[in-house]
């Protein structure tokens, strides 16, 4: 009799497992449709609309004409300012904390500071930005005060991947080094930094590819904007980027544009898989393990 | 000969000088290079400082025109028509969107945090986890344009008296947005309880994996999994695009989800787009509305922080 009972009771306790590994699975079944579908609505839309002029033509007041080419270059242009400031900016910070800091309490200020700053709204650089670089260095609202924006937003990301990818470098080869005579110096630059840059490369065009897919936000407040008829020709020429020009097609009440955004969209998120894709190849083909 | 051994010993000194030389301006590089190092770690401090410096700025030159007590506890907020009376409709907006995003997001992630740390393959998990990295990585006005343009038209089916524009569409996606962080950062901490207490402790007893996942690794896993949702929310109330583009330009003090609302993000977006001069009051009402949003992200962030170490369990 008991015995039963008990082989009842195990029968339920295992049916409700398999109910819950169920409901587990239609979860993240869930999350991957949601996935699919907006990846599958945006191909639908957008590939009809996508052809070779629409990467050379300029935004238009007409769908037939509209162009995502000034957004693709002031993308280009901006990283072109933004990745070296960010880098050597977060590489050095990186540096500076891995090898040189003693452990006090300004570099756990440091540390934290970087953490908290990574997680500000992107908004909210937005607004140094206007104030900082449009207002008061008086750069108006031009390229260079949007990239420079930009490298502040990504600067965090950065310094936290080049520390992970410095930490990784063993410590027996940067003893050697220095026991062989080496200075620090021609030890971080000759033994350190070779052994941690793809690690520091990976983690840059990750931040980066991130910055251009999310310009959007702080870029709109530091005045990227949307109808501009050429390429930036200086770094103080106005500018537009992409995810600024999809915005504007999105935000248009004709149902029409929306293609045209869709259209956009699948640019800029070829764009992102190629930086990605990169990075993975960069990371798989170059890791060294210690 | 000793014209040959002289030049021999010219050259060695020659050699000693130059050595010194290289080894002065190595010396230099060594004394420099740390302070250049210095420098750019500095950055980072100063970007923090200006960015409180410049929204506290503003924000008090802001509250000498517009009275503190209006602005947090009014409730009429048209700033065109000059009345600052309240910012509480732009916060009931932020909340309501984050609300529904965590309603979404919470559950969706948590199950498949459970599923990759507890029932997966190590083959299955090789294939979900990049799909969903891939869903971290699309930009945030990618999702606003299929909020707008699918999940709305899709809930207006469902819901006849619903705006095309609608906090319930924003806060969905949102929602999708921010799975993955909760999904990834949960099953990290899941995944650091040791194989020790699940295979010996549990399974070994009798237990299910359901029980096991349920009584010893969630408890075990709580506070990572409290901070992942902490750090996710003050994502959502950060978030920007997707509310621009899909929950509308309505100041509302509503919690009807089928309603057009305004967040904090989204005026700051509208306020900086429009026709705003330098030093006028709606220029300066971003920055207040920039600063309450700053300490709300800035208090969840620390939360979490201080959850994920204080909680945390050392095995």
């Amino acid at each position: 009799m008991t015995q039963q009972i008990n082989i009842s009771q195990i029968k339920g306790r295992v049916t409700r497992n398999k109910i819950y590994k169920g409901i587990f699975i239609l979860a993240i079944s869930l999350a991957m449709l949601a996935l699919a579908t907006l990846l599958y609505r945006i191909l639908s839309q957008g590939l009809g609309y996508l052809s070779i002029d629409f990467l050379k033509n300029y935004p238009a007041p007409y769908i037939e004409e509209a162009g995502i080419f000034a957004g693709l270059m002031g993308s280009v242009f901006m990283m072109c300012i933004t990745a070296p400031v960010s880098i050597i900016l977060g590489v050095s910070t990186a540096l500076y904390l891995e090898e040189y800091a003693t452990q006090n309490r300004f570099t756990r200020f440091i540390q934290v500071n970087v953490q908290n700053l990574a997680g500000i709204p992107s908004i909210v650089f937005g607004l140094l930005g206007l104030t900082l670089f449009v207002y008061l260095l008086a750069m108006g609202y031009t390229l260079i005060a949007g990239a420079l924006t930009m490298s502040l937003l990504v600067l965090p990301v950065i310094v936290v991947a080049s520390q992970e990818a410095i930490r990784s470098v063993p410590k027996e080869i940067r003893e050697a080094s220095i026991a062989m005579g080496a200075t620090k110096w021609q030890t971080i630059w000759r033994i350190v930094l070779p052994a941690s840059i793809p690690g520091i490369i990976t983690g840059a065009i990750l931040a980066l590819s991130r910055a251009i897919g999310e310009t959007a936000p702080p870029l709109i407040i530091v005045g990227a904007a949307a109808a501009i008829y050429t390429i930036p020709d200086s770094f103080l020429s106005k500018y537009t980027v992409m995810p600024i020009q999809i915005y504007s097609w999105t935000a248009r009440p004709q149902e029409e544009w929306q293609f045209v955004a869709a259209a956009g969209i699948i640019v800029l998120l070829a764009i992102l898989l190629c930086m990605n894709a990169v990075a993975v190849w960069i990371r798989n083909k170059f890791q060294k393990r210690y | 000969m000793v014209n040959k051994q002289s030049t021999a010993n010219i050259s060695v000194q020659d050699m000693i000088k130059q050595n010194k030389k290289k080894k002065n301006i190595g010396n230099g590089i060594e004394k420099f290079v740390p302070i250049f190092l210095l420098l750019c770690a500095i950055v980072s401090v100063l970007t923090t400082i200006g960015i409180l410096f410049t929204l506290l700025r503003e924000t008090f030159s802001f509250f000498s025109d517009v009275s503190l007590v209006d602005f947090y506890f009014g409730t009429h907020w048209s700033p065109w028509t000059d009345h600052f009376g309240g910012v509480a409709p732009l916060i009931a907006g932020t909340l309501l969107i984050s609300f529904i995003a965590i309603c979404v997001a919470v559950p969706i992630g948590l199950a498949s945090a459970i599923y990759l740390s507890e029932y997966a393959t190590e083959r299955t998990r090789k294939v979900i986890k990049p799909i969903l990295e891939v869903l971290a990585g699309i930009p945030t006005v990618v999702y606003g344009f299929f909020a707008l343009t699918f999940v709305s038209p899709l809930l207006g089916n469902i819901f006849s008296e619903m705006r095309i524009f609608n906090a319930l569409s924003a806060g969905i996606v949102v929602g999708i947005m921010i799975i993955p962080m909760i999904a990834s950062l949960s099953e990290d901490a899941m995944s650091a309880v040791p194989h020790s207490l699940r295979d010996g402790g549990a399974l070994g007893l009798g237990a299910t994996r359901f029980e096991v996942a349920i009584k010893v690794v969630l408890p075990a896993a709580l506070s990572g999994i409290i901070a992942s949702i902490v750090l996710a929310l003050s994502r959502a109330v950060g978030e920007t695009m997707i509310v621009t583009i899909a929950a509308g330009a309505t100041p509302n003090l509503t919690f009807n989800p089928t309603e057009s609302i305004q967040t904090l993000t989204a005026f700051i977006v509208q306020g900086a787009t429009g026709d705003t001069s330098f030093h006028s009051i709606i220029y300066k009402s971003i920055y207040a509305v920039g600063f309450t949003l700053f300490i709300f992200t800035l208090i969840m962030n620390i939360l979490s922080q201080y959850i994920s170490r204080r909680f945390k369990e050392d095995y």
